[in-house]
């Protein structure tokens, strides 16, 4: 056995240990944050597969402590043995789905669509309405973000009810755009602050014309921030439940109002709520994984100037 | 226009015809009129003094939508390219306004009015009465006090949205699945939540975290027994979907600070706490105040959990404004209370939101 000749001195080591307690520590806090972050979805999808006995026992693992089985899918009427069936409570809840769908991707388009011009506009010209600039204007708009959502729930319950726009898809789909439309313009604005405006003036000596250099020009390049825009008002309009539990009722009822008229009815039978619930969010989690780049870069346009 | 200047220099020279301008004007005026008109007509009916056979006020809404694309049209008419600046702000200007200002005003009008929607006797004026029934209603100034409550806890959000943010931008391996794993609560729906952690995981009986709470020595854990409980697990939740927001925000800060200011820092001898709170933590000074805002902005309109898990209980204690007028609302369907304390709630916010503002004004300016 040969002895060893050159040793780290003792004042290295304990820089080395220190630096691996470091990383232990930061990748512990890391994990447990994950941990606390994913699990409640990983036990709404565990649970969706158990059956009574197992959610008394709180077994965890599925296969290993228990037989998953379709039974939450099933009362939805997505199980495999009912997918050929029929089944009321799936058309119901394919029509909330599709009330979900509609009214977010929608809501969304307009917001983005209104939003847009309205920050180019901002970004480019100024204007003046009355006493209001430019900065007004923004403000204006911006400030939109302060109404909670209550003070105009009752007016807009009475006004809706006089235009016979209760309980309709339209309706919803206005008022959501009202509630993303600062927030477009807040991450619009920054993303025509970004472009140099030279590029426009070359296209109007071109010939051009405003709205043309606007949709052939700028529009291609503030692609990604709008994608940012619509993903976000996605998120915001699809999670919304305020407004569609007072406005909706029978026709109009989006996911969440659904969700939420099941949680007291069904007692314990967590499994079929287990499995609306994650009908529920399956959509946005999706989004999450595949555009997660496009929601950050929403969120840091505002953050950051 | 003429002392502000365009950003964007354009010239253009407009030929415009007197007849455009007169066409521009005539349709503007004219579905104006067109629009008086049919709210007349509606109005008469409505009163009782003629029948057109109008069932509801739609007609007057397609007057009135009909009015906003003429004024649109009628801006290029008559202003030329000037009207086609417009045009970029006019469609959103009139949806906001529309959309806001006439049923804040129409809301106004509810608030000092004792409308129940169910009652057939409609909506009748009652002055004050509605104000002294809020000054006597302890539930509402409960509530008012919680949300003063939950808007604190944007403290401790705050603290750990920042700890996980410089976690993330620290060296680490597997960025991007942390970071993924990080944003989930932001996704998921506030009713779902309420379900998966209020109702399943929090249950007495069954959930995961009771029998975790149990393991850990608390023998009969009760998440919503008491009521400073129910408010803290009411703030935990809330604090766990929107963590990953403020994380975020102040991710993309900590990416905008320059590397080297850090590495200066370093070079001068600073050790990683005193270069924290020394460095990183000053310059992140405008970005925190923006995310906090924002932040409190949220947490005003916080309701769907409350609304979901306990319904304001035990007792009120955890109702939030949003979630009592909620309550208000679907329990006595009374619109003119409702509407009063909701009004009154916006006259709060917008002082102490301006108090806030101009406050943080002074200290936000980044002190490079």
């Amino acid at each position: 056995m040969s002895q060893q000749i050159f040793h780290d001195s003792p004042s290295d080591l304990a820089h080395k240990t220190k630096w691996l307690s470091g990383r232990v520590a930061v990748y512990g806090a890391l994990i447990l944050w994950a941990i606390i972050c994913l699990f409640p979805i990983y036990w709404t999808i565990t649970t969706s597969f158990k059956m009574a006995p197992d959610v008394m026992r709180g077994n965890l693992i599925p296969f290993w402590d228990y037989q998953p089985k379709w039974l939450g899918w099933r009362s939805l009427g997505i199980s495999p043995d009912t997918i050929g069936a029929e089944s009321t409570v799936r058309e119901e809840f394919l029509k909330r789905f599709l009330n979900s769908v509609i009214t977010a991707l929608s809501a969304s388009a307009l917001a983005v669509f209104l939003g847009s011009l309205a920050a180019y506009g901002l970004s480019r010209f100024s204007y003046r309405f009355g006493f209001m600039r430019n900065s007004d204007i923004s403000f204006f708009f911006l400030s939109q973000l302060i109404l909670p959502p209550v003070v105009l729930a009752l007016p807009f319950l009475v006004l809706y009810k006089s235009l016979a726009l209760l309980d309709t898809r339209i309706g919803l789909i206005l008022l959501y755009t009202l509630t993303v439309l600062p927030i477009v313009i807040w991450i619009m604005r920054d993303q025509f602050a970004g472009i140099p405006k030279e590029l426009e003036e070359a296209a109007l000596v071109d010939g051009l014309s405003i709205w043309g250099a606007f949709a052939t020009i700028v529009l291609p390049i503030a692609l990604p921030g709008m994608v940012a825009a619509f993903i976000l008002s996605l998120v915001l309009t699809w999670n919304e439940y305020f407004f569609a539990a007072l406005l909706t009722s029978t026709h109009a009822n989006t996911l969440p109002v659904m969700v939420a008229s099941q949680t007291g009815s069904q007692g314990i039978s967590w499994w079929s709520m287990a499995a609306l619930s994650f009908a529920a969010i399956l959509p946005l989690i999706v989004i999450g994984i595949l555009l997660e780049r496009y929601i950050i870069k929403g969120m840091a346009a505002g953050a950051v100037k | 226009m003429a002392e502000q200047g365009d950003f964007l220099h354009v010239v253009t020279t407009d030929n415009l015809s007197s007849r455009r301008m007169a066409l521009g004007r005539a349709i503007i005026w004219g579905s104006a009129g067109f629009l008086a008109v049919v709210a007349l007509a509606q109005t008469l009916q409505e009163t009782g003094y003629a029948d057109f056979g109008f069932s509801t006020w739609r007609p007057t809404l397609y007057a009135y939508v009909l009015w906003a694309i003429c004024l649109c049209w009628g801006q290029v008419l008559i202003r030329g390219e000037q009207g086609k600046r417009v045009l970029f702000v006019l469609p959103a200007a009139l949806f906001v306004i529309s959309m806001v200002v006439f049923p804040l005003l129409f809301g106004l009008v509810i608030a000092f009015s004792d409308w129940n929607l169910s009652s057939p006797t409609g909506r009748t004026f009652n002055g004050l009465d509605n104000i002294r029934q809020m000054w006597n209603d302890d539930f509402y100034w409960n509530a008012l006090a919680n949300m003063v409550r939950y808007t604190l806890a944007i403290i401790v959000e705050y603290a750990i949205a920042f700890g996980l943010a410089l976690l993330l931008n620290s060296q680490i391996r597997a960025r991007k699945f942390f970071r993924v794993a990080f944003l989930m609560p932001l996704m998921l729906s506030p009713v779902a939540v309420s379900w998966m952690i209020g109702k399943s995981m929090m249950e007495i009986r069954f959930g995961p975290l009771a029998r975790l709470a149990r393991e850990l020595g608390w023998d009969s854990p009760s998440f919503f027994g008491s009521p400073e409980m129910a408010r803290f697990t009411i703030m935990v939740m809330d604090a766990w979907t929107y963590i990953p927001f403020m994380m975020i925000m102040i991710l993309a800060g900590l990416q905008a600070i320059p590397k080297d200011i850090q590495e200066a820092a370093k070079v001068d001898g600073a050790r990683a706490w005193r270069g924290f709170w020394e460095v990183t933590f000053p310059l992140m000074l405008p970005v925190s105040i923006t995310v906090i805002l924002i932040r409190i902005i949220f947490k005003l309109k916080l309701a769907d959990i409350i609304i979901n898990v306990t319904a304001g209980g035990p007792g009120g204690a955890t109702d939030s404004v949003t979630s009592f007028i909620f309550r208000e609302y679907r329990d006595r369907s009374n619109v003119g209370y409702g509407t009063l304390l909701a009004m009154f709630y916006l006259v709060l916010i917008v002082i102490a939101i301006t108090i806030v503002m101009k406050l943080t004004d002074r200290w936000a300016r980044p002190r490079y």
